[in-house]
C-alpha cells in the first residue's frame, strides 16, 4: 500500500481545506435549506454575451488564443479601464486575460514572491491569499480590519505590519466578505504609507462594478501608484459570468511578462468562446451592469435594515453583494449560530471566521438571492433569534 | 418612479416601510409616490396572480378571437364594452391584425365555456366569426413566473 502522505508534496498535504466545507456537508445533507452562502450572482449572463458564444461555436472558432487573450479582447479591456478607472495598460503587453481573477491572484504571488517574503493580507478576506502566500514560501501577515471602521484598511493598521521583508500588500476592495470598500481618501492614505518603499500592491478589484455609493476607485490610480500595482479584475461578478472563467490581470510590462511565463505553462491561453463572448460584455453590457447594480443596491438595502431591525448590528456595505453582521449579542461563536441556524431554521449563511480568525462574531450573508428568496430567509432568522432568546433553541 | 413600479409589478404587497427602505426614501415620500402614480391612472389596480389549473384543476380558460363589423356610431366600442359585461369574460382587448377583438374567458369545463362562445359571443350581430384557443399552460402571467421556481444550479455555499 502507498502512504501517499508520505509521498504527496507535505505544501499541499499541510494546506487547511476552506474553513466553510463542514457546513456547506450539513447544509447539503438537509433537505429544504434556504442558502444565503453563495459568492456568484443570481443573474443569467446577458443574453447577448450567450448568444455571441453560440454564433462563436457555430463557427467553430474553437482553438488557442494567443496566450495573454485575444488581441481584440486585451484592447476592449484597456479600454475598459481608460474609462473606468482613468489608468491605460497597454493590451500589447500589459494585460494578461486569465482563467477568473483566482488564477490572476496565484500568477501574481508566483511571480512576486522570494521565499522568506512578508505577505500582507488584509482580512477578513476570500480564501485563497494565505494558502498560495505558504506554498510560495512567504509568510502570511493578517492586517486585520475591524467594524468600527467599516472594515477600512487604516494606514495605521499598514504601517504597523511593515517590517523590511514586507514584499506586497493584498488589497481586496470591494471585499468579500465585508462589502466594505476603501474610498478615495482612505485610498490616499495607503498610498501614502507605500510610495517611496519597494512594495507591491495586489488589487484584487473583482467587485468593482458592484460599487453603491459613488464611482469604484483603484489605489493604481494614484500617483506613482501604478508601478506597483498588479490589479485584479474580472467577468464573474460584474457580468454574472463565472462559469465562463474569465479573469483578468494588468501591470506594468516588467511584472506582466514574468506572471505571463506561468500563464503560457500552466494554462496556455484562456477559454476561446468565453473570451470572444467576452468582448461582446465590455462593448455592449454596460447598461445590464448597471440594472444588476440596482437590483443588488436594492437588496443590500432591504438587508441592512432587516437585521438591524433583528439587533443584529450590520454596518452598512457599500460593495460587493454581502452584508456582514455582528452576532456577537447572542452570545454564539459564529460557527455555533450558522450550525444551530441552519440546523433549526435550515438557513444557510457563512461564518465570518472562514474569512479569517478577526471574522468570529460575524456571519457572511449574500444577497445574491431574489427579494422573496431573502424576505423568507429574514423571516426564519427572525424566529430563531426568538427562540435564542425564549430558550427554545439551546 | 421606475424602481417603485418594478418593486410593486413584482409583489404589491410590498409595505411601504419595506419599499421605502430599498429605495432610500422616507415612508411618507413612497406614500406620496403611490399616490400620484394611482391618481395618474398609472397603477390601476393590485391583484393577486391565481394560478387557476392549482385553485379548481377542471377550470378551463379559453381565448376567443372575434371577427367584427365596426358599427357606423361607435366603431367597435359598444361591442367591446357589452362583450366585458360578462363575469366570466376576464379580459376584452381591441388588436390589429387578421381579427378584431380578443377575449379571455374562464369557466369550470370546456362546456360551459364552449356554450358561453355560441350562445352569447357567436350570437352577437355584428361578430363575423369567432375562433377559441383553450389555454394549456401559463409559463409566466403579468411578468410574473407562476412555474415552479427554477432550480438554483449553483452551490449551497462558496467563499
Amino acid at each position: 500500500m502507498i502512504d501517499y502522505n508520505k509521498l504527496l508534496s507535505p505544501a499541499i498535504v499541510n494546506m487547511k481545506p476552506s474553513g466553510i466545507r463542514k457546513f456547506f456537508d450539513i447544509a447539503q445533507q438537509l433537505e429544504g435549506v434556504i442558502s444565503l452562502g453563495v459568492g456568484e450572482p443570481d443573474f443569467k449572463t446577458p443574453w447577448v454575451v450567450r448568444h455571441e458564444a453560440i454564433n462563436v461555436l457555430e463557427k467553430g472558432r474553437t482553438t488557442y488564443t494567443a496566450n495573454a487573450g485575444l488581441v481584440e479582447l486585451r484592447q476592449e479591456i484597456s479600454n475598459y479601464f481608460d474609462r473606468r478607472i482613468g489608468v491605460h495598460y497597454d493590451p500589447k503587453d500589459e494585460i494578461i486575460v486569465t482563467v477568473g481573477g483566482s488564477e490572476g491572484i496565484d500568477l501574481c504571488l508566483r511571480s512576486v514572491i522570494t521565499p522568506g517574503d512578508e505577505v500582507l493580507v488584509v482580512q477578513p478576506s476570500f480564501v485563497c491569499y494565505s494558502p498560495i502566500v505558504t506554498l510560495c514560501g512567504g509568510v502570511a501577515v493578517p492586517i486585520e480590519t475591524k467594524a468600527e471602521n467599516e472594515f477600512r484598511l487604516t494606514a495605521e493598521e499598514l504601517r504597523e505590519k511593515i517590517t523590511e521583508k514586507t514584499k506586497l500588500l493584498v488589497l481586496p476592495f470591494p471585499n468579500n466578505p465585508t462589502g466594505a470598500i476603501m474610498r478615495k481618501e482612505d485610498l490616499e492614505e495607503i498610498a501614502e504609507v507605500l510610495r517611496g518603499t519597494d512594495i507591491f500592491v495586489l488589487s484584487d478589484e473583482i467587485y468593482s462594478e458592484l460599487t453603491y455609493s459613488g464611482k469604484h476607485v483603484s489605489i493604481a490610480s494614484l500617483p506613482d501608484m501604478r508601478e506597483r500595482t498588479i490589479v485584479i479584475n474580472g467577468f464573474s461578478k460584474a457580468y454574472a459570468m463565472t462559469g465562463w472563467r474569465l479573469g483578468i490581470a494588468a501591470a506594468p510590462r516588467e511584472i506582466i511578462s514574468q506572471m505571463l511565463k506561468l500563464h503560457q505553462y500552466a494554462i496556455m491561453s484562456s477559454p476561446t468562446v468565453s473570451q470572444f463572448a467576452a468582448i461582446t460584455a465590455l462593448r455592449e453590457c454596460d447598461e445590464d451592469i448597471a440594472k444588476m447594480r440596482d437590483e443588488y443596491d436594492m437588496r443590500r438595502r432591504y438587508l441592512v435594515d432587516a437585521f438591524n431591525k433583528l439587533g443584529l448590528d450590520c454596518f452598512t456595505p457599500r460593495g460587493a453583494f454581502y452584508v456582514f453582521p455582528c452576532i456577537r449579542s447572542t452570545g454564539l461563536s459564529s460557527s455555533d449560530f450558522c450550525e444551530k441556524l441552519v440546523y433549526s431554521k435550515k438557513v444557510a449563511v457563512v461564518p465570518g471566521n472562514a474569512f479569517g480568525d478577526c471574522g468570529e462574531g460575524f456571519v457572511r450573508v449574500s444577497y445574491a438571492y431574489s427579494l422573496n428568496h431573502l424576505r423568507e430567509a429574514v423571516k426564519r432568522i427572525g424566529e430563531f433569534l426568538e427562540e435564542l432568546k425564549n430558550g427554545s433553541i439551546v | 418612479m421606475e424602481k417603485l413600479l418594478k418593486l410593486l409589478k413584482n409583489n404589491a404587497r410590498l409595505t411601504n416601510a419595506e419599499l421605502a427602505v430599498m429605495l432610500g426614501k422616507t415612508e411618507a415620500e413612497v406614500a406620496a409616490d403611490i399616490d400620484k402614480l394611482e391618481k395618474d391612472g398609472i397603477i390601476t389596480g393590485y391583484t393577486a396572480i391565481v394560478d387557476e389549473a392549482v385553485y379548481d384543476p377542471n377550470s378551463v380558460t379559453a381565448l376567443i378571437e372575434l371577427k367584427v363589423t365596426p358599427q357606423s356610431q361607435s366603431g367597435y366600442d359598444d361591442i367591446a364594452k357589452s362583450i366585458a359585461a360578462y363575469e366570466q369574460v376576464e379580459s376584452v382587448r381591441l388588436m390589429s391584425g387578421a381579427y378584431d377583438i380578443l377575449v379571455s374567458v374562464t369557466g369550470t369545463n370546456i362546456r360551459e365555456v364552449s356554450r358561453f362562445v355560441a350562445e352569447n359571443l357567436a350570437a352577437i350581430d355584428a361578430v363575423q366569426s369567432t375562433a377559441t384557443h383553450f389555454l394549456l399552460r401559463s409559463y409566466k402571467v403579468n411578468g410574473i413566473s407562476v412555474t415552479a421556481d427554477e432550480n438554483d444550479e449553483r452551490g449551497l455555499m462558496f467563499p
